[in-house]
């Protein structure tokens, strides 16, 4: 559904056909695609929207450290497993203890998510390509859609007090830098709100900037 | 949308590092360890990722560029908010965002 809706929106909203199917195949993490096509359709900087995207799978180091015993240590098996690790893949496999088990968790997950995904994708793109392709993007509202699925991403991770912190002051550091920073950067400043989150859990209050 | 020389950049770029960062994780456990380690620092970067995630959402709702991007999309965005909190599925979510903000705009409103 995730990869549906990627697919549909990135075209529909002025990408090329072709660019969310690519980018599902060499990138294959949800939430970085959506923000590099939302702020290149934006009109940012393709190098800014990359970065931006980065920011967002440094998740990937940790996950790929809780995992790292599935991957086999040499040999183009080594490549694949590495591009099939995932928020998903790796939280199916943590949970085990049998070697066997999580290996064959491991593999079972990123590959059918691998297919599912793609297929999705693809799917969408003809869709916004063919159906929605006659419409004015505004008319359809798909400017909502990309704020609302980076929304529906970020939700979910807002656990601890600290996560909340982080967030409201990322949005606030954000907003601030929009008449300062290039298109697309006042997200990056964002990463300020780290600080600000940490530095309260440390002194009570304050650090804020 | 016009696709160029630099958007082949911005693409390469994002794909090669995040490729790099799946390769880095199990290269640092075999180094380091995982554990203790791994969990503190998918602390650290899971704020990272919230931080900017957060950012995106309100530069997104509220701005085209540096202009302000009207009422009915950051209407339609907290429409969104509504439903992702009442743990609507996905798919909803996205419609009705988008749906919002069309029917606003049919309405009249910027």
């Amino acid at each position: 559904m995730v990869g549906l809706s990627f697919g549909a929106v990135a075209v529909a909203s002025g990408a090329p056909l072709w660019l969310p199917v690519l980018l599902s195949v060499v990138v294959f993490a949800g939430a970085s695609q959506f923000v590099f096509v939302a702020l290149i359709t934006a009109g940012s900087s393709p190098l800014v929207a990359a970065l931006t995207g980065t920011v967002l799978n440094a998740r990937m180091v940790p996950l790929g450290m809780g995992v790292a015993d599935v991957v086999p240590r040499t040999g183009w098996r080594r490549l694949v497993a590495a591009h099939l690790l995932t928020d998903e893949s790796a939280a199916f496999t943590l949970p085990r203890r049998d070697p066997e088990e999580r290996r064959a968790a491991f593999w079972l997950t990123g590959v059918l998510l691998f297919a599912l995904w793609n297929l999705g994708v693809l799917v969408g793109a003809g869709l916004g390509g063919t159906v929605l392709a006659s419409v004015d993007p505004a008319d359809l509202g798909l400017d909502a859609a990309f704020p609302a699925v980076l929304l529906a991403l970020l939700v979910p991770a807002l656990r601890t007090r600290a996560d909340r912190r982080t967030a409201v002051a990322g949005a606030a550091v954000a907003v601030a830098a929009v008449p300062v920073l290039p298109v697309g950067l006042p997200a990056v400043a964002a990463v300020l709100g780290v600080v600000a989150g940490r530095a309260r859990r440390r002194d009570g209050d304050g650090g804020a900037p | 949308m016009t696709w160029g020389t630099e958007h082949w950049v911005g693409l390469g770029v994002l794909a090669i590092a995040t490729f790099a960062l799946r390769l880095l994780g199990p290269w640092l456990a075999a180094r380091v360890g995982g554990g203790a380690r791994a969990e503190n620092t998918d602390a650290l970067l899971a704020g990272l990722a919230v931080a900017v995630l957060a950012g995106l959402v309100v530069t997104q709702a509220l701005f085209d560029g540096r202009e302000a991007a009207g009422w009915a999309r950051p209407v339609g965005v907290v429409v969104a908010g509504v439903l992702v909190w009442r743990r609507a599925p996905f798919l909803a979510v996205v419609l009705a965002a988008a749906a919002t903000t069309a029917l606003l705009r049919l309405l009249g409103l910027p």
